[in-house]
Parts: structure tokens; sequence; C-alpha cells
């Protein structure tokens, strides 16, 4: 029967369709699951052991890493502040920074300023973050200040300076997906609102930065969940003053040794992370309806 | 009669760099006109309706809306709405919310009960009733077509500016827009003004049609004027189907002059403007105007080509020898058996008086006074 060769063949492509999937998606599944998935399944397991008493990971079955939490609560702290914070302060200087590339600077010079934006990524981040060091250190800014009068500034070591090293180090993150997403803007919405109306603030308000929200949202959760993980620039800008959990686990697992509570704290940060995710999605999705710009 | 134009265009000109879009153009649109810009793609007529909106000004002249002068006036600021092409609809709002947004942008700011009712009205106008909670992208190509006219509406504008606004419909659809937006603007009695390229679409739905081209106005009249007394060649070959025969002015004969064909035949033609003796023209012969006959009742002699059947017509193409081919249209009569056959000897007659004669050379656009454009219109 004819039909009956049909179906045969069409089996025969969906195998063959299905295998060159497989085949593409090979590498990537392998790399994930030994360098992701095994590494996260063994930090799960060490959280609800024991250290041993040489430290390092005894096997057991305890919650009292989780109930230990609290003992590091000022690196929660100081991240679960700054991480938000810095996310915001680098979203204020982005947005007008994407705003201008998509929307008002002259065509030919948009892809040269976007490959400004991009460039210092080709430095390290370590590199850059010591020229900082070096800038906000006692030869630097203080050192200028002095000259014209001003004495003992300290901005090394302070709050401040991560903060100022988090906005310099995760900007591009944030200004490439707003601008991804002012980019995409259909002009005419912004035509149609002044049409019927509307001030460029309001249609600003009303339609711009709704629209431009996923990217907003993006670059937000990026910059938010890298920092929650941020390790070198409090290291470096915040003299070990400023302790984020990041530096909690360098201390835990290679200073003490604790590798049961180094890894609780990782879950936690995870959990925290993902649940910053979801909340980010769901706001994008409500205000922007299907549009969205995934960049992770 | 001196009714204050609601658009009026003054030697208006619009340069974008080193191209001119616009050049020196007047016009005046009378109260309670449809009126369509009607021309090819690049001619200027989008350039002129983006004027009205205030998205684009004007780098010589002026432009008045309903007598104020418009320089300055941001769109925001500006009595008129658009449907813009496409319809750029808000992506993120319902359809109640798009319709009402123009309200929602009115200081001192409505009662939002009066803006509900509003929006209702307006949806209930273009038969949306009942679809204020959906997505626009569950609506259909009509339905957003008529979610951005009820927008476009509900501020009540001086006038309404449609960009091709029936582009992205389906033909059968856009039959149907077309007497809807035409019943739609006697209705609320205020200016349409439409921009197409699509001259079927022009001469159905407007009472005055303006022709552009090359940034100029080159013909403003009645639909029926624009296609039977077409200014110059170009609308001539633009509006509607026509055939243009190359010939010589052969004499003249009172308002005629006749005209001799490649192959000799002689043509008695009108004309528009004065042509010399010996002048190189074109006579325009519209097709319905051709009558076919047996192969010894005409002046022009052809063989059938092709036949394409439609129904209540038919159109032919006629290989005339020495001439080329003519596209022929007759009307089919059930029973009378009038139709002729792929390879038939025809020939070809034409009512007396329709042939034109036009001067080859393309004339550049007539810029006709802004006094006898109202005159025109009104």
């Amino acid at each position: 029967m004819s039909a009956g060769t049909g179906t045969l063949s069409m089996h025969g492509n969906r195998f063959r369709h299905n295998f060159l999937t497989a085949l593409l998606l090979a590498p990537a599944t392998v790399w994930l699951v030994v360098f992701l998935v095994l590494p996260f399944i063994a930090i799960a397991v060490f959280s609800v052991g024991e250290r041993a008493p040489e430290g390092g990971y005894q096997a057991a079955f305890t919650l009292t890493q989780y109930a230990n939490l609290p003992a590091r609560a000022t690196a929660f702290w100081n991240t679960m502040v700054l991480a938000p914070v810095g996310a915001l302060a680098c979203l204020l200087v982005a947005y007008p920074v994407a705003y201008y590339l998509a929307l008002r600077a002259p065509q030919r010079w948009r892809l040269i300023l976007l490959a400004l934006v991009v460039i210092p990524f080709w430095t390290s981040l370590l590199m850059r973050t010591y020229a900082w060091m070096y800038i906000l250190g006692g030869r630097g800014i203080p050192a200028l200040l002095a000259l014209v009068g001003i004495e003992d500034v300290r901005l090394i070591n302070t709050p401040g300076a991560v903060l100022l090293g988090i906005v310099y180090g995760y900007l591009p993150l944030m200004i490439l997906p707003i601008y991804v997403s002012l980019e995409r803007l259909d002009r005419r919405l912004l035509e149609a609102s002044a049409d019927l109306g509307a001030t460029p603030l309001s249609t600003f308000l009303g339609v711009t930065l709704k629209l431009s929200l996923p990217g907003v949202m993006t670059g937000f959760s990026l910059v938010m969940i890298l920092l929650l993980g941020e390790y070198l620039i409090p290291t470096l800008l915040g003299g070990g003053k400023v302790f984020f959990i990041g530096n909690a686990l360098v201390d835990l697992f290679l200073q003490s040794r604790n590798w049961p509570f180094g890894s609780a704290i990782a879950i936690t940060l995870v959990l925290v992370s993902v649940a910053v995710l979801i909340v980010a999605n769901r706001i994008s999705n409500r205000v922007a309806g299907a549009r969205r710009v995934d960049l992770i | 009669m001196t009714a204050v134009p609601d658009i009026e265009f003054r030697g208006v000109t619009k340069r974008y760099g080193a191209v001119t879009a616009v050049s020196g153009i007047d016009l005046a649109v009378p109260p309670s006109a449809f009126v369509a810009l009607l021309g090819p793609s690049g001619c200027g007529k989008t350039t002129c309706l983006r004027m009205i909106g205030g998205f684009e000004q004007p780098s010589e002249g002026q432009m008045f809306i309903r007598g104020q002068d418009m320089a300055g006036t941001p769109p925001y600021r500006r009595p008129v709405n658009m449907v813009f092409q496409q319809y750029a609809l808000f992506p993120h709002l319902d359809v109640e919310a798009n319709v009402s947004y123009g309200l929602r942008q009115q200081r001192p700011r409505l009662p939002p009960r009066e803006i509900g009712r509003r929006a209702g009205e307006a949806l209930e106008m273009v038969r949306l009733a009942g679809y204020g909670g959906r997505k626009i992208h569950e609506l259909s190509g009509g339905q957003q077509q008529r979610v951005a006219l009820a927008r476009a509406l509900v501020n009540k504008p001086a006038v309404l500016l449609l960009d091709e606004p029936l582009a992205a419909l389906d033909k059968k659809l856009r039959t149907d827009m077309q007497i809807e937006l035409q019943n739609l603007q006697r209705e609320i009695g205020i200016t349409f003004v439409l921009v197409t390229h699509d001259q079927e679409e022009a001469l159905s739905m407007s009472d005055f049609v303006c022709v552009m081209n090359g940034g100029r106005i080159v013909q403003l009249g009645q639909p029926s004027e624009i296609y039977d007394e077409p200014a110059d060649l170009f609308v001539a070959d633009f509006v509607g189907k026509t055939n243009l025969l190359a010939g010589k002015v052969e004499g003249h004969r009172g308002e005629l002059v006749d005209v001799a064909l490649a192959d000799g035949t002689v043509i008695a033609a009108r004309k528009r403007t004065a042509l010399q003796q010996g002048e190189a023209v074109s006579v325009s012969l519209r097709p319905e105007s051709l009558s076919l006959g047996g192969p010894t009742s005409g002046p022009l002699k052809g063989v059938v080509r092709n036949r394409i059947f439609l129904g209540s017509t038919a159109e032919y193409a006629i290989e005339v020898q020495g001439i080329g081919t003519l596209l022929a249209k007759a009307d089919h009569l059930i029973g009378q058996g009038n139709l002729f056959k792929p390879g038939e000897p025809v020939a070809i007659g034409y009512a007396s008086g329709t042939p034109l004669a036009f001067p080859e050379t393309k004339n550049n656009g007539t810029n006709q006074r802004v006094n006898k454009h109202v005159e025109i219109i009104s």
C-alpha cells in the first residue's frame, strides 16, 4: 500500500532527523552534565554532610549546615544589598546609553559606539579592576584631591568603591540587552503615540519604557545573578571589608576547608538566583506580553 | 465660497539632503472631503501626509490645518489623527487600552467613566463592541485595521489621515473596507486624507483624487474627471488601463488633431495642450472605449492573441500589424455569442471623441494655484 510506504519513509526521516539533533546537542549536553549537573549534585550532597575532622567532607545526613547559615549573615546581607543596588545603579547608567545608541545616535555611528561599549571586555576584568585600585587608591584620585587642598579622602576599600567597580564591570551586560529591545522597538509606535496626543514624556513612559522592559529585566537579572556570585571586585576594591557570599565561599572551601557549610551556602545562593530569574521573567511577561529578549 | 480649508499646503517643499521629496505643492482640502493622494512610490504622497501629521517639517512653504499655520506644532498638539500603515497598534495594550490611549492623553484628565464610554462608542462604530479585552495579536488583519480606525477617531480629530490603510488586507476584505470607510466618512463628516498607490482604491473611495508624481501634484479632480480627462500622459497611463499608441500630428480639425499612427492609420483625437504640426504624440485609448467587430467594420485591423474571460466582460489582447498589441475590453452579453476566439481576425473601432493625444515629452507636473484647487473641489 502506498500509504504504508509513505509512513515508513516518514519514520526513516524522523529517525534521521532525531539522530542528527542528538548529534548536534551531544557536545553541549556532555559538557553541561560533566561540568554543571554532576558538580551540582556533589555540592547538594556535600551540603547535607559534615565537616571531616581534618577538613573537607564526611558523609552524613544533617541539616545543621543550613541551620548555620545565619553565621554568614553579613556576607548574605552585603550581597543581597549590593547586588540589587549594584544592578540598579548599572541600570540607571546603562538605560540612557542604550536609549541614545538605539534611538538617537546617527546610523553610521551606531556600530562604532556599540563597539566602544564592548571593547573593555577585551581586557580581563582583573586587569581593569586593578586599574581602579590604583585610581581610587592613595596615589590616584585622593592624591589629586590633596593637590587642591582636599585631604584625607578615602575611596578604596569602601562600599562606594565596590559599587563603582560593579557598575563599571557590568555596564556592557546591562547596555546590550536594553539596546536590543530598544532597537527592535517599532518607531511607528512612537509616532502613533505622539499622533494620539502623548507628550514625549508620556510616550517614553507609556510605550518606550514598557516595551523595553524585557531587555531591562534581562539585563537586570543577568547582572544581579552575576553579582550574587561576585568575588573579585569586593576583594580588590572592598579590601576584605565588604564581604560577599563569593568571598565567604572561597574562605570556606580553601581556607577553613568546611566544605559542607560552603556547599549549603552555594545551594542557597543558587536558589536565590533562580528565584530572581523567575520573578524577573514574570514581571517582563506581565508588562510586555509575548515580546521578550532572551539572552539567558 | 470661502470656507476655511481643513488642510492647506502653500508652496510646500520637502528636501532630504539632496533629494527633493515634495516640491512646491499647493493644495487646499475643504471641510468634509474624502481626498486621495495617489501616485507611485516615491512620488511624495506619504511625505505630504507625514507633514500634515507633524512627523516631517516642510523645508519651504507653509502648511495649515483649519487656517492655523502648523509650523513648529508637534504631532501631539495637532487636531489630526493617523491610521498608520500596518496600523502600529501598541502590542503591550489590549484593544480597549489601544483605543482609549488618545483619551488618556488629554489634559485636563477625562474622568475614567467618560474614557470607558467613548472608547466603547468608538469600538461600536467599527463594529468591534465586545472585543475590548482582546490582545492585539489575537486579532485578524481586518480587525486590527478597525482597532486602528477606532483609535484614531476616538479623539474626534478635524482630519483623519490614512496611510495605505488597506494594503495589508486581502482583496475581498479590501472591497468591504472601502465601502465601510466611505460610509464612516459620510457618517462622521470629517475630512479623510487617504494615501494610496492603488488607483482603484483612490477612484472608488474618494470624492477627489490628487495624482502626484515626482514630488508634484499632476492633477486634481473628481475620480471620473481623472479617469476621463487625464491631464497628461503620466496620469493617463497610471490611472486605469490604457493603450498608448505612438504617432505624429498630421493636422488640426477644430478642437481635434489628426494623428497618423505608425501603420499610417489616422485617428482623430482630442488634446489637452497645444500640439505642433509633426509633433510626436501618444494617443491614449481606454480598452473599454474600443469596439470589436467583424473583420471589415473598423479603422484598425488585427488578430486576437489572448482572451481573458472575466464573466461580465472579456479582455482581449489584439495584435495590430505595425502598431503592436492593443488591449480591448468588451461586455459579455449572455447568449449573444459576441466572444471572439484567439486567432480570429477582428476590426477595432473606437467611439469618436475618446482618443486623447498627449505630447511625448513628459509634463513635469502642473502647479495649479490654491484658489483654483478650492474652486475645483468645492
